[in-house]
């Protein structure tokens, strides 16, 4: 149950791998959370993120899920919540693909839609519905600033993170009065291995950062979260700014 | 229908099913009815933190189960089921001349509440908690069955206290107070500091059915721990002027309109709490013997705002209560300077000493001193703090109140109270199902 000062004490990372969800997961262990649920595709950096909570003196538990599977989902999730309450799930898988090459090669554009979207779909559903059931939790979304607007340079990411967005907004409004609850997580360019060797955007931060900013928002019942906070006024900019003018924007 | 629930301090709601019995028939078809999150009796929601809530499952509203069932006012014994308040009793019950054995600072909880919170009062030092009062009660359990309890008997000792974790209390039957007014008559005297409350509390409490100290948390230095003791019995009749003996028994309590919604969050910050504490200190008389006050006055002077728990805003609030044995004072001295040098603004805490514990199993009293303070959610560090202070009240020997609670790590209040591993013994035989949970039983792992 999350307590009186909004520390949870069960945590599930959709993406066990995802930097923010680990940098996330250290400290929500190290306030409440006892048990973690790391759900994500088997690799190194899953088993090692198990390791590292394990450490801290959390009870970790690692759950084979892909994104792109959409139809394994129900299965994954199912067994997950039949396992006890979670306080919070945080849908943290994404992929960045690369631009220029998606936009020569369709597939692998439907390649990034399908996990940043459409596995977020649903998952995002599935965790929902379980929430509601539950009568009590949190689903944290990482949307993304490149969801706010379109730019030309990373459209592609950028439109599977608006219709994620658009998405979380709408289920969170679903959920209203169920107890449950979605926050959107809007964080700019964060410095991970997702974003390594690419041009730093102006604000960029940290998983570290983004972390802390969830953790913050889980106490406060945030409903969005950008990080750093000033995004939020920068993109309310942006959002006006006329196509022309948008378009010539060297961003 | 659904409904969002949280405790008093308005912190961490979840939504449940509720249904609200009016006749023992109905209450026993809704534990029957209760699907696999369980069910949970709620009353006026007085606790501050999740003890009734049940996120996801059912929540009984007792409050429609409200008869007084039998009166006998010859012995002062009232048998009334579970719903009834302790305003409802006191209005019924002052006018023959008898008062509830116990009150908390509010009248508005019900009794199945302050049976399942084995709730304390200013009295504890002489009378014990609310159980001690109760010679009989009738519970559901999580078969449907309706089963007899009475003092002694381990389902009735694990149900005081209980946490409304063993069954639905149905109705219970309490001893009651005899008085010849309806009156208080106070000895109010002012601390300078923590140490003088103490010794004050220590050499003449036992002089005072009823004893309690307002203590000021804010401020700091030399006046750390200053305090307002208001002590005192029923008045008897030869106290009151000709004029109140003509109706002595006269109870009318009066409140103010409720306080707005909408109260924005930090308003109480520790300049608006300090200056309000500054002032209540020195607006409160030195020293001043027999002072006759009203009942509401003197026991829940907060039920003259109703809804105040709004003042905190919508981050809501949280009440700390804890109690160390005689004998770990500097442990208690140590917390509230702990407590004022952090900073928190909280309005005037409650000092007060305990007497004999009762036989409950989670019962919270015990022989020790019992400090009560609010505190806004929003209070930075606030949870590593209050972490800090539990382990320090843990290695006291003492313990945290359940029915305050909303925030404790389940390890912490397992090694607080030794007779926890019983109690989940006994609620996992008697209700291997689960059927009675709550979100404070999920949090803690009661």
């Amino acid at each position: 149950m999350m307590n009186a000062l909004g520390d949870p004490q069960s945590l599930l990372v959709l993406g066990g791998s995802s930097e923010i969800g680990l940098a996330t997961a250290r400290r929500l262990v190290g306030s409440r959370v006892e048990v973690v649920h790391l759900a994500g595709r088997p690799s190194p950096a899953l088993d090692a993120a198990a390791a590292e909570l394990r450490a801290l003196g959390a009870q970790v538990h690692v759950h084979d899920f892909d994104a792109r599977a959409v139809d394994t989902h129900e299965t994954v999730l199912g067994k997950i919540f039949a396992e006890g309450d979670i306080d919070v799930a945080l849908l943290a898988f994404g992929v960045l693909g690369d631009q220029e090459r998606d936009e020569r090669e369709p597939l692998a554009a439907a390649a990034v839609a399908q996990v940043n979207y459409l596995g977020a779909v649903t998952s995002g559903l599935l965790c929902a519905q379980a929430l509601r059931r539950q009568g009590h939790g949190a689903l944290v979304v990482l949307s993304s600033v490149a969801g706010e607007r379109a730019r030309r340079s990373n459209f592609i990411y950028g439109s599977t993170k608006a219709g994620l967005d658009a998405f979380a907004q709408g289920l969170g409004d679903s959920l209203h009065g169920s107890g449950a609850r979605v926050m959107v997580v809007r964080p700019g360019f964060v410095r991970t291995r997702m974003t390594e060797g690419l041009p730093e955007a102006p604000l960029a931060t940290t998983a570290e950062a983004v972390a802390e900013a969830v953790v913050g928002g889980l106490r406060r019942g945030s409903e969005t979260v950008w990080v750093p906070g000033a995004l939020r006024f920068v993109m309310s900019g942006l959002r006006h700014l006329p196509r022309a003018v948008f378009r010539r924007l060297p961003v | 229908m659904e409904g969002r629930l949280t405790g008093w301090g308005r912190t961490a709601p979840t939504t449940a099913r509720i249904c609200a019995p009016t006749t023992a028939a109905e209450a026993r078809d809704a534990v029957r009815a209760a699907g696999e999150r369980g069910t949970l009796a709620r009353g006026l929601g007085r606790s501050y933190g999740d003890a009734a809530q049940n996120a996801g499952g059912t929540v009984l509203d007792m409050t429609a189960l409200a008869r007084v069932l039998a009166l006998d006012l010859e012995q002062g014994l009232v048998t009334c089921e579970a719903g009834v308040s302790l305003d409802r009793l006191m209005r019924l019950l002052l006018p023959f001349g008898w008062f509830v054995p116990v009150t908390p600072g509010t009248r508005y909880v019900t009794v199945g509440g302050a049976v399942g919170a084995d709730i304390h009062g200013k009295n504890h030092h002489v009378s014990g908690s609310f159980g001690r009062h109760v010679t009989r009660m009738r519970l559901l359990t999580a078969g449907g069955e309706e089963v007899e309890v009475a003092p002694g008997e381990e389902l009735f000792d694990a149900t005081t206290g209980g946490m409304g974790l063993t069954g639905v209390i149905l109705d219970a039957t309490i001893r009651l107070l005899p008085v010849a007014t309806s009156l208080m008559s106070v000895d109010t005297e002012r601390a300078a500091d923590l140490d003088d409350l103490m010794q004050r509390l220590e050499a003449t409490d036992h002089r005072y059915r009823y004893s309690v100290a307002w203590i000021d948390l804010v401020a700091r230095g030399a006046a750390t721990g200053r305090a307002v003791l208001t002590r005192g019995d029923h008045a008897t009749l030869d106290a009151l002027t000709p004029r109140q003996r003509l109706d002595p028994l006269a109870f009318r309590p009066r409140s103010l309109p409720p306080a707005p919604r909408g109260i924005p969050g930090g308003l109480l910050r520790t300049a608006t709490v300090g200056a309000f504490n500054e002032l209540w200190y020195r607006r409160a008389p030195r020293d001043r013997r027999g002072q006759l006050q009203r009942i509401g006055a003197f026991f829940h002077p907060l039920d003259g705002v109703p809804e105040w728990n709004r003042v905190y805003g919508p981050g809501g609030f949280l009440q700390y209560q804890f109690v160390v044995p005689y004998g770990r004072e500097a442990a208690l001295r140590s917390i509230v300077e702990q407590l004022s040098r952090h900073g928190c603004p909280s309005f005037l805490a409650v000092l007060k000493r305990f007497g004999e514990g009762g036989p409950g199993w989670l019962s919270f009293p015990m022989p020790g001193w019992t400090l009560a303070l609010d505190l806004p959610a929003s209070v930075p560090g606030l949870g590593p703090l209050l972490d800090r202070l539990d382990e320090q009240v843990l290695a006291a020997g003492g313990r945290v109140y359940l029915a305050k609670d909303s925030r404790m790590r389940p390890q912490t209040l397992a090694a607080m109270y030794p007779g926890l591993a019983d109690f989940r013994a006994l609620r996992e035989r008697i209700d291997p199902r689960g059927v009675f949970t709550s979100d404070l039983a999920r949090r803690l792992a009661l």
